[in-house]
């Protein structure tokens, strides 16, 4: 008999049943979309957060100091110790080389520019600009297009055509810097001497750093100039990293084996920077402070922003959920009486109703969940152009979320009609 | 007794008790009535209506008061303007005045001057090391991630990058020793006050105090660091006013640090919009189903109305009035929670208030009025098809 009633319920009375579903079904959606996002917000906003750069450096253990001055390098050019460039791939085996986005290794040359008495001292820093490496299986791209996403290439005199651009890493063009460019009166496609090399400049590279009076070139076409090869100065790192907390700014020689495991485990700054030490013989990786120390904070703030209007959104949802269940249930007071007068008891109506809101809950639920994940995925698209996954394991949550709201916004409404007289009810004096 | 109505009064005496009562018409009456006598419906119709109105407030608040918030904690980035001088010259002595008279005087504005002096050690001629002279005071305002262990209080201290500290003052522990450094053939005595630790190029380098700095190598400062407030646009007007005031300076942004707030900022905006309209459409969803719940519930009422004559758009009328006046209310009581609630997460989250806007508080009682009065025609529109009789016999 019980199957029956709930049966006929759902037939008999298809359009309300409809309309109460349908508000679960919204409101799982908004709630199902609202967590997914607030979960996965944190890691789309570190990635964004990697247009302000690298945040870590690594350089020779035994380097002398860096006498740079307004972007022009005063350093005697074979003073100071280097890195090699063949250790550079072993990044990728760190083991948080997933959180590694990208690397750019940096070796400033400082050259003369031009003859005669025309000549100037001028750097040229030679780089990655999307090399192509390789670390075991592993093949990847890296380069200051990747770690330095504000730098920009035009042709200089602000007009913009296909031939002038990124130059090739393994070629002889150079990018020259805006103000030097402006300086030396040279534009795109001109050919400038150095060192007895005759480089062609492919594009005018404007940073709004020092670059901007420095020659930009690629990496092996320095080392050639400054007739070492594989020699790096210092290399940028650019890691998606968790902000800062007590455990972080430990000194990991003090620590006992199993908080060092947990450091070590844990993509803080400090612990990259260590792992980046052990990769790269004779090296000392230190956090870029201005980019590492801020993104802490601006992350934690996007973070906790997200997760009270989840709340928010939770909330609304719990109610419409509840209001709409309460209405269903409010209109079916006649009904009640009737049951109640043929000799159901309180617990039997209950348990039809409770019956009902359970399955509008597990049907809403389920849509909802779909209808939710579709629209995180077309949130995380339009905004981060970027998927944003549903954790597999939130769907047994959201379900019983459903259920618990469905069953907290049915409850109150279900004690009073049930409550209710049922003379009055069938008399039809509600 | 004339304190006791009903039966016991007269029908002139009726007649006179309403002619002194208050003229309100029936229409404001049925009004009142009908929400005194349900009070428990009316409550939770009301109470939907203040909620949604009190989520939407506060997510418009949010939406607004959230990017000048997150603004804020970019400036922690440091400068996103730098004012150089052209080549080897230094900026006019009024630059800063001039500076900080554009850009006000809440904005930070830090001076810097460059010279590479010498460390004397003994009779050899001694490694080159940048010395940069600045305003301490400023300079620790602006650039929040510097790790100094002590910042120079007394005159002739010197604030020592971690690598340059290695070069001029090896012994380490707080009493490092005093260092001599040449610049042009002047000397300077110098003690380490403190260390200063960025991963960048400041490691290199040691920082004085600028009157000092100047006294010693006679060089004004060629740079100015500006951290200016805003949106991108307002950065750019401030661009703009200083490259006019300051022609002999090179005025530019700090594209690192102006591009990377504007793409988080953009991102973040992008998302907040998405979430604070999902969240205001699903409590509008909650007060459609509360409200048109209640009126079908009050069919009985229609069909009496009905029956008794009343017009088409009466009723209508009615229902609307009903539906407008819930939503009113509920906007005004919801406006002020949702405040509060925007000022407790700007707490929570941002450690400052949220400033109440109450240039909201029109579009939070328009989308109210809205919602409310298409809840109440959308069942008064199924109900005009019944015939009042049907609904008056239960069915």
């Amino acid at each position: 008999m019980f199957p029956r009633i709930v049966y006929e319920s759902f037939r008999r009375q298809a359009r309300r049943k409809l309309l109460a579903g349908i508000a679960i079904t919204l409101g799982v959606a908004v709630a199902t979309a609202m967590i997914a996002v607030a979960t996965d917000i944190g890691d789309k906003i570190n990635r964004e957060l990697r247009s302000y750069g690298a945040n870590l450096v690594v350089t020779p253990q035994e380097d002398t100091l860096d006498v740079e001055v307004g972007g022009i390098n005063l350093k005697p050019p074979s003073d100071g110790a280097f890195l090699n460039e063949s250790d550079l791939p072993k990044i990728r085996g760190t083991f948080w080389h997933h959180n590694i986005v990208g690397f750019s290794p940096m070796l400033p040359v400082t050259v003369k520019l031009g003859s005669g008495s025309g000549a100037r001292d001028v750097t040229l820093l030679g780089t990655y600009f999307n090399k192509a490496l390789s670390f075991g299986k592993d093949d990847f791209t890296t380069g200051v297009r990747i770690t330095d996403p504000w730098w920009k290439v035009s042709c200089g005199d602000g007009k913009e055509s296909p031939k002038c651009g990124w130059p090739a890493d393994d070629s002889q063009d150079v990018l020259l810097g805006e103000r030097l460019a402006a300086k030396v009166n040279q534009k795109a496609g001109d050919t400038i001497e150095i060192a007895g090399h005759r480089l062609t400049i492919a594009g005018i590279i404007s940073t709004g750093g020092a670059e901007d009076d420095q020659i930009v070139a690629p990496l092996a076409l320095a080392q050639q100039i400054l007739g070492k090869p594989g020699a790096v100065r210092r290399v940028y790192v650019s890691a998606m990293t968790k902000p800062p907390d007590a455990l972080s700014v430990r000194d990991p020689k003090t620590m006992t084996p199993e908080v060092y495991d947990r450091w070590y485990c844990s993509p803080y700054v400090e612990s990259i920077a260590y792992q980046l030490q052990e990769v790269i013989p004779h090296s000392h990786a230190e956090q870029i402070r201005q980019v590492a120390q801020n993104e802490g904070t601006v992350l934690s703030r996007i973070k906790g922003l997200m997760l009270l209007i989840t709340f928010a959104a939770l909330f609304a949802s719990a109610l419409a959920v509840s209001a709409a269940m309460a209405t269903a249930i409010y209109e079916r007071r006649v009904e009640v009486g009737l049951m109640k007068a043929l000799g159901a008891g309180n617990l039997a109506v209950s348990a039809i109703f409770f019956a009902e809101a359970l399955l509008l809950a597990l049907v809403g639920g389920i849509a909802g969940f779909s209808a939710g994940a579709l629209l995180a995925r077309q949130i995380g698209r339009s905004i981060f152009n970027s998927q944003i996954s549903i954790e597999p394991v939130l769907f047994p949550i959201i379900i019983a979320i459903a259920v618990f709201v469905t069953f907290a916004g049915s409850a109150a409404a279900i004690r009073r009609a049930v409550k209710f007289d049922p003379v009055f009810a069938l008399r039809g004096e509600g | 007794m004339s304190s006791i109505p009903g039966a016991l009064l007269t029908p002139k005496q009726v007649a006179d008790r309403r002619a002194q009562a208050l003229h309100t018409s029936m229409f404001a009456r049925m009004l009142v009535r009908a929400a005194v006598l349900r009070r428990r419906r009316a409550a939770s119709a009301l109470l939907a209506m203040i909620v949604a109105a009190a989520v939407a407030t506060a997510m418009m608040n949010l939406y607004v008061d959230v990017q000048a918030k997150l603004r804020t904690e970019f400036r922690n980035y440091g400068a996103n303007v730098v004012i150089v001088a052209k080549e080897g010259q230094s900026l006019p002595t009024d630059a800063l005045a001039k500076v900080e008279s554009v850009v006000g005087a809440k904005t930070l504005a830090v001076p810097f001057s460059y010279a590479v002096a010498r460390i004397k050690d003994g009779q050899s001629d001694g490694q080159s090391v940048v010395v940069v002279g600045t305003d301490f005071a400023r300079a620790r305002q602006l650039n929040h991630w510097w790790k100094v262990s002590h910042w120079p209080s007394a005159p002739n201290e010197a604030l020592i990058g971690m690598r340059a500290a290695t070069v001029v003052s090896p012994k380490a522990g707080p009493n490092r020793q005093p260092f001599e450094l040449t610049f042009q053939g002047k000397s300077i005595e110098l003690a380490p006050a403190g260390m200063l630790q960025t991963g960048a190029g400041e490691d290199s380098r040691i920082y004085l105090d600028q009157s000092e700095f100047q006294n010693w190598t006679g060089v004004a400062p060629s740079t100015i660091e500006v951290a200016a407030n805003g949106t991108s646009a307002e950065v750019e007007a401030s661009i703009r006013q200083l490259a006019q005031i300051l022609p002999a300076a090179d005025v530019r942004p700090v594209r690192q640090i102006m591009e990377g707030e504007a793409n988080v900022l953009n991102k973040t905006r992008a998302t907040l919009y998405a979430s604070a309209t999902l969240v205001v459409l699903t409590s509008a969803l909650c007060v459609l189903a509360t409200l048109i719940g209640w009126v079908f519930d009050r069919r009985r009422d229609f069909a009496i109305m009905k029956a008794l004559g009343a017009s088409e758009r009466l009723i209508n009328g009615f229902f609307a009035a009903e539906a407008a006046a819930l939503g009113v209310v509920g906007a005004i009581l919801g406006f002020f929670i949702g405040i509060g609630v925007a000022a407790w997460i700007g707490r929570v989250n941002f450690h400052a208030p949220v400033v109440p806007r109450f240039s909201v508080f029109p579009y939070v009682l328009a989308g109210s009025v809205a919602v409310a009065l298409i809840s109440a025609v959308l069942p008064i529109g199924l109900l005009r098809r019944v015939q009042p009789a049907i609904i008056l016999r239960g069915e």
